[in-house]
């Protein structure tokens, strides 16, 4: 008998409903033992809501979940452990305890619930359990470190770990590259293919089309509350699954436009910070969008705080329009023209709680206040209302709270409050972070038209693709330092790559 | 599908609980108190139910502004005792005029909050821990300054004669109905209209829902932070004002029972017709929540030891509805 292939979990007619929404709608899944599964879609496709069902997380489904072949009740996320289900959702750190060893967070589970009548923990024995699971894995982590010493992708591979060390049949990994540099990447790869050679199963979801290539069999592809299509990888195109995705064909996602390139608004020059940056030398023109291209890590967000005067600089200026500028907060920042949609979107971007009025007109209150400070709130609505519409932010009403709406409208939200602002220069971090296809279209094509309208445009990110795709030069920063300038024209995305990672 | 209609209807009535849980509590709480006290709902006794909670309120007030920045004062009580010290100690030690002595406390008041909020912003210790180690200085700063005893008039001063000051009867008058009550009242619409409809008091929204956000946004958070705390202890300090114009002493920690109370107050007021944010009618409807509170159960004759009981319990309602609601 074929191991390899044996249909381990079948999933049908699964159907689950939250006031207002049928998130899934009458889904049936199934996944392989020694398969890797993809599961893709846009934000709200249902991909979480599936995991959560087949992970215990939500109870009140309809339809039947099969586990080789035998009818199972999933209620509680203990059900699933026990079935051999295990999942690594996105947010390590979260599932992580920090100041205890790699040893005991991978055997968390066992101290916890094995523990029985015995007191005392017996050390040894612990780490050489843990040790043994990561060489399994071929894993390089001392048992001894603490997990606040780890990088975010050794965290996943405890994570891993700690999976694998109980029953493991099936391995959920939950948008597990999205903070990933690309070496880590290819190390998170090479374990999956591990466990996927011990016959254990994989589901894989993913916002990056290209990796499920390198590493998946299968992909299935959710829409609205379904699966719309499933595939074997070998006989699709990342093309396909983006319109199987968005359900319509793929137009060009990088819309072309002519920009006038007018005089120089910004120029940088030896800009070096107390954190990461060193020697930092660029410039900007009017109507020009320039990339900053860098791995994670690479100091881009670093250099988007510098010049929005969120660091402490050793050195450098900043000039603007021909001016000095002195910065020493984003208040003076925001003061001087500039405009930054920062890279951590819930924690820095969205007020979560208050409506979208409020979150556009935080940025210039000052045009809706009259005397002594009283706020204008017919002006504040009716201009919340003309963004809306021209970004066609998807929401009932313009009272929504933002945390409700979904990752991409966010992020519509948080640009469109400097739209109406006098901001000369706009600062993207990672602004298609956690945004689906459809909606990173909509947000090159405002981008494009900030620049057509003789803004500056400022664009950090380490989907170098992207970057190709909107900017009209590059600057790839590797470590701190801004190592090569380049013309979008006449590079490619093999040449980005192998300046950022240190190339020379 | 019957369970989900199900769900969907606890929901709601949760929902309103949330909402409309304080006023339905304050009716029901008239209701039982007027049907077993007929001396409950008559006018004289309502006037004094609004006179007890005025300290109250307007303390709660100070902590309700240091709440909206996303702080917390806890040191509220204590400033109330130094301002208390101040202004008693200005008339019967050093024999001054009202406005003059009025002004000194709410200078104090003023420094306190000056103290505390650069303590907080500068050396960026949390609010909550800061306010508790200030809570204990100015505590013991209002003490030393009456050599640990109370201020009263005709007083033996150090040296063995009687202290001469006198409180001017225009001052005890702001500590009497209807004054006490107009000036809460006054208070009260000033600060709701100043976080409701002005710029400043949707920066301090803003900054309690996410600084992060609202520094990003070029929004001056530290000096908003500073004003927060600035306001806390000057509403702070008026509370103690008015607290010695209607005792006209200066008790040793007089300020120091306010502090529960009024934290009661504005935690209840955040759920308050369904703001979901600290905001002053809200903390006005959780005052009177209180004042009733405690005006009914004298009137049933329970015991005043066991007010401390009830209260405390009134505070955890309030914090399990805001905590329970945030899931």
């Amino acid at each position: 008998m074929n191991t390899e292939n044996t249909l381990f979990l079948d999933m049908k007619n699964i159907s689950i409903e939250f006031p207002g929404v049928k998130a899934l709608d009458n889904v049936s899944f199934t996944a392989k033992l020694g398969k890797v599964q993809a599961v893709v879609g846009a934000n709200g496709a249902g991909k979480s809501t599936l995991m959560n069902v087949l992970s215990g997380a939500y109870n009140h489904f309809t339809g039947n979940i099969f586990i080789d072949g035998s009818k199972v009740n999933i209620k509680v996320p203990a059900d699933a452990k026990k079935l051999g289900i295990q999942v690594v959702y996105q947010e390590v750190d979260t599932a992580l305890i920090p100041y205890l060893t790699v040893a005991e967070n991978i055997l968390l589970d066992d101290i916890v619930n094995n523990m029985k009548d015995k007191l005392f923990l017996n050390w040894r024995d612990i780490h050489k359990q843990a040790a043994q699971v990561l060489k399994k894995l071929n894993i390089d982590i001392s048992t001894k470190k603490y997990i606040y010493e780890l990088t975010l992708a050794q965290k996943q591979m405890v994570l891993i770990a700690r999976s694998i060390c109980t029953k493991c049949k099936l391995l959920i990994l939950d948008e597990p590259t999205a903070p990933l540099s690309h070496f880590e990447t290819e190390e998170l790869f090479r374990v999956v293919k591990d466990l996927k050679n011990n016959n254990v199963g994989v589901i894989f979801i993913s916002h990056r089309l290209p990796e499920l290539f390198q590493i998946c069999d299968e992909v299935a592809v959710m829409r609205n509350g379904k699966i719309v299509t499933k595939r074997n990888i070998v006989e699709t195109t990342q093309n396909q699954i983006v319109e199987d995705m968005l359900g319509r064909k793929l137009e060009d996602i990088f819309p072309k436009c002519k920009k006038e390139k007018g005089n120089r608004i910004l120029e940088v020059v030896n800009l070096k910070d107390y954190n990461k940056l060193k020697d930092i030398n660029l410039h900007l023109c009017r109507g020009e969008i320039i990339g900053i291209a860098g791995l994670v890590g690479a100091g881009k967000t670093e250099l988007c705080k510098a010049l929005f005067g969120d660091a402490k600089l050793i050195s450098g200026k900043i000039i603007l329009e021909g001016k000095n500028l002195i910065l020493k907060s984003p208040y003076d920042a925001v003061k001087s023209g500039l405009a930054l949609i920062p890279e951590e979107r819930r924690k820095e971007g969205i007020l979560a709680n208050e409506s979208i009025v409020t979150n556009i007109s935080a940025a210039n209150i000052e045009t809706f206040s009259k005397h002594f400070g009283f706020l204008d709130f017919v002006g504040e609505r009716n201009a919340a209302k003309k963004i809306i519409k021209t970004l066609g932010i998807q929401t009932p009403d313009e009272n929504r709270a933002v945390g409700l709406l979904s990752g991409g409208n966010q992020q519509k939200v948080v640009i469109g409050k400097w739209l109406d602002t006098n901001a000369k220069i706009f600062i993207f971090d990672e602004p298609t972070k956690g945004v689906d296809v459809g909606a990173k279209r909509e947000i090159f094509n405002l981008i494009n038209k900030l620049a057509m309208d003789g803004k500056g445009v400022i664009y950090a990110s380490c989907e170098l693709s992207e970057i190709i795709g909107i900017a009209d030069r590059i600057y790839v920063i590797y470590d701190g330092e801004i190592v090569k300038e380049l013309d979008t024209d006449s590079t490619s995305e093999e040449e980005l790559l192998f300046y950022s990672t240190g190339g020379k | 599908m019957s369970l989900n209609s199900k769900e969907k209807k606890s929901f709601e009535i949760f929902d309103f609980l949330y909402k409309y849980g304080t006023v339905v509590t304050i009716f029901i709480l008239i209701i039982i108190f007027g049907a077993s006290q007929k001396n409950f709902l008559q006018p004289s006794n309502i006037v004094n139910i609004l006179r007890s909670i005025s300290i109250v309120a307007i303390i709660a007030i100070g902590v309700t502004i240091s709440l909206t920045v996303g702080g917390f004062d806890l040191s509220v009580g204590s400033t109330a005792s130094v301002a208390n010290a101040v202004v008693v100690s200005m008339f019967v030690w050093h024999n001054q005029v009202t406005w003059v002595s009025i002004i000194a406390a709410l200078a104090a008041g003023v420094i306190i909050g000056m103290i505390n909020s650069i303590l907080i912003v500068k050396m960026k210790i949390p609010d909550m821990l800061l306010t508790l180690a200030t809570m204990f200085i100015f505590q013991g700063v209002a003490l030393t300054y009456t050599r640990g005893a109370t201020i009263s008039k005709n007083m033996i001063m150090q040296n063995g004669s009687f202290a001469l000051g006198n409180i001017p009867d225009f001052f005890v008058k702001l500590g009497q109905v209807p004054w006490i009550i107009i000036i809460m009242i006054t208070i009260i619409v000033i600060v709701h209209v100043f976080l409701t409809k002005t710029k400043h008091g949707r920066y301090m929204y803003v900054i309690g829902g996410n600084i992060e956000a609202a520094r990003l946004l070029g929004i001056p958070v530290n000096k908003y932070k500073i004003y927060a705390y600035v306001l806390s202890a000057l509403f702070a300090a008026i509370g103690g004002i008015i607290l010695a114009a209607r005792i006209q002493t200066a008790e040793i920690n007089a300020g120091a029972p306010y502090l529960m109370d009024a934290v009661a107050a504005a935690y209840i007021g955040v759920s308050v017709g369904g703001v979901g944010k600290p905001n002053a009618l809200g903390t006005f409807a959780g005052a009177i929540l209180i004042g009733i509170l405690q005006n009914g159960l004298i009137m049933l004759s329970v015991p005043y030891y066991m007010m401390d009981i009830v209260k405390g319990l009134v505070l955890a309602f309030a914090l399990a509805l805001t905590y329970w609601k945030k899931k």
